[in-house]
């Protein structure tokens, strides 16, 4: 209750979990289509380079700006990415290990900065290490607004490029037979990218701006198969987790905004990977278990009718005993073969006659006569 | 110069390379119209680095190709192309409808909506290559087969003059083999020119009326029946080493 208590009298906690909620809604938006290129990494490394962009520019102008920090991240992430596209195209260091090396050389370069900048006498140097896990209550309502136009214009361009977007995600070399070219396409997504990070990192800092990109489309991903509606769900994931996260930094001393977002995000992750219902991983277990199950009973059933036909009646009736050598799961387990054969009998297939000998039913008859597996054992015998 | 309007495709002069390492050394051919033209040749000869240059996804290093006399760009609407189906991701959100649709894009241009004829002409598409009822399904959800005429039908709505498929065989069913070559006969017919990559010796003389002999050079082009011999095969299945070095 403290924190709804909190949220309703806060108008600052208001304001910057307004910024926080249109952050995670762009990024997680623009993120998605990341995620689809299978370009999640990228971010990370962009994200990290900004730090000694934006070290740089303190240095310079020895006074903090957000909109010329925002210009230094940019051009350190600009940087990196042509850094990390040069190196893999002329030498034989592959794409992962070109990316590992540029984020962590510009990183450690901007904690050196960072540090450098500590020892400067300059009494506005005070949290500038925000930049590292972020510290959204240091957005200003000023900063708010730019969030709001530059996350209006990335929506803006997603909704005329959207089919651009589509077909280069999807085909690329397709793309470029057609005249779309997937280079300028790719170009503009990837600068999106860039752009949603940069706007991203006062409140999320350098470390964790990736998570905010890649997680709520990979959660998204798992409701649905539609890609207008995982680009839309990701954008309320990310803007949920980016008011909850905001609100509960807010509450607890100290707390970064940065982390307490992200594990809302994963929160969010996890649970849709578990639960969702596709592709979910606890539906589909409980649906090969199922599987399993009607694939083993079926076994049971179908040797039960090709071993009464070996009298020429369906309906011939054997003991338990006889019946015993068939292959289940359970191996040749006579508990195990009565509870399956009690299965059988409540769905109607068979029926304990005298003597406790098990027969067919009509309806088991039908049913077997109709199975895929028995046709296919019919063909195998005539081929 | 005169001549030039018998051939729908010119290439001249091709040379790839990957690193230093050529792919396509000097390739010359000439493709002329109405031809069900297969491309043949061992692995690693450039069958798709030759259809790839002649589209312009990979740059040559040198050479020209021609279409109706023209340039790529200027016959580029003219011009379909089904790329190999193990390039696309399938578990992509999207059905296959949409992916249909994607062969309309050129048409509609940059920015614009497909419209309820796009929509009709890729239905369309998708009976020709009986998969009408699987028009709402998801692309993830298909066969390798299935997977291959949706890639069709997408290429048939592009509506062009010139098709270049690589490999629409690799992998499918018997009948979406037979299918597919249906289609193709009757592209044929349609007075189209289709150029196929392909991988199987045994069926070229049943399939195409045009071959293409390929091993990194041009071994030999033209009427399956003056092409396609003994000489020619041994030649082109020769290793790629001994004609170029290294």
């Amino acid at each position: 209750m403290n924190l709804i208590e909190l949220f309703i009298n806060d108008y600052t906690l208001r304001i910057v979990a307004l910024g926080s909620a249109l952050l995670g809604m762009v990024s997680g938006v623009v993120g998605s289509f990341a995620v689809l290129k299978k370009q999640g990494l990228l971010g990370d490394a962009v994200s990290h380079a900004a730090l000694p962009g934006i070290a740089i520019m303190f240095i310079l102008l020895q006074t903090k700006s957000t909109e010329m920090f925002m210009l230094g991240a940019l051009i350190a992430g600009l940087l990196a990415t042509g850094l990390i596209v040069a190196i893999e195209k002329n030498t034989h260091i592959k794409t992962d290990s070109a990316m590992a090396l540029v984020l962590s050389v510009f990183f450690g370069f901007g904690l050196v900065l960072l540090t450098y900048i500590q020892k400067i006498p300059n009494a506005n140097q005070a949290g500038l290490d925000k930049f590292i896990f972020g510290q959204a209550s240091t957005l200003l309502r000023k900063d708010i607004y730019t969030i709001m136009i530059i996350g209006a214009v990335l929506l803006f361009v997603i909704v005329l490029f959207w089919k651009e977007f589509k077909l280069v995600t999807f085909d690329s070399d397709y793309a470029d037979s057609l005249g779309i070219s997937s280079k300028k396409v790719s170009l503009l997504i990837s600068s999106m990218i860039v752009i949603s990070i940069i706007i991203g990192l006062q409140t999320v800092g350098v470390i964790l701006m990736s998570a905010m990109l890649v997680a709520p489309g990979v959660a998204a991903r798992q409701w649905t198969d539609k890609l207008s509606v995982m680009v839309v769900l990701a954008g309320i994931f990310g803007a949920i987790s980016g008011v909850v996260g905001t609100v509960i930094s807010s509450s607890i001393q100290k707390m970064p905004t940065g982390p307490s977002i992200v594990i809302i995000i994963s929160l969010i992750v996890i649970g849709s990977i578990i639960f969702s219902p596709n592709r979910g991983l606890l539906l589909r277990a409980i649906r090969e278990r199922n599987y399993r199950k009607n694939i083993n009973e079926d076994n049971v059933l179908i040797n039960l009718y090709e071993l009464a036909m070996n009298h020429k009646d369906p309906f011939h009736s054997h003991q338990i005993g006889a019946i015993k050598p068939i292959k289940t799961a359970g191996g040749k387990n006579t508990k195990y073969l009565e509870n399956v054969l009690l299965k059988l009998q409540e769905k109607g297939f068979v029926k304990r006659d005298y003597f406790d000998e098990w027969a067919m039913t009509q309806e088991g008859i039908v049913y077997v006569e109709k199975h895929p597996m028995r046709k296919e054992m019919q063909y195998d015998s005539t081929n | 110069m005169t001549k030039s309007n018998n051939y729908v495709v010119e290439v001249e002069d091709m040379t790839v390379a990957y690193n230093v390492k050529p792919v396509l050394w000097d390739i010359d051919l000439k493709v002329p119209k109405g031809v069900l033209m297969a491309i043949v040749g061992p692995n690693g000869a450039g069958k798709s680095t030759m259809l790839k240059a002649m589209l312009d996804l990979i740059k040559p290093i040198s050479g020209s190709v021609l279409f109706n006399g023209q340039s790529y760009y200027k016959q580029r609407k003219r011009i379909g192309f089904v790329p190999q189906r193990g390039s696309v991701d399938w578990d992509f959100p999207t059905t296959v409808l949409d992916v249909v649709l994607m062969g309309r894009y050129g048409h509609v241009g940059w920015i614009k909506r497909t419209t309820a004829k796009d929509k009709s002409y890729a239905m369309d598409a998708l009976k020709k290559v009986s998969m009408e009822d699987f028009a709402k399904r998801q692309i993830s959800q298909l066969s390798g087969g299935q997977q291959q005429r949706v890639f069709i039908a997408r290429a048939l709505v592009q509506d062009a003059d010139i098709y270049f498929m690589d490999e629409p065989f690799q992998g499918v069913d018997a009948k979406t083999e037979r299918a597919v070559i249906e289609i193709l006969k009757e592209l044929r017919t349609l007075g189209k020119t289709v150029l196929v990559v392909h991988h199987d010796l045994q069926t070229v003389k049943e399939y195409f009326d045009y071959v293409t002999l390929l091993n990194t050079q041009l071994i030999a082009s033209g009427p399956v029946e003056e092409v396609f011999t003994e000489e020619n095969l041994r030649k082109a299945y020769r290793s790629t080493g001994k004609i170029l070095k290294g």
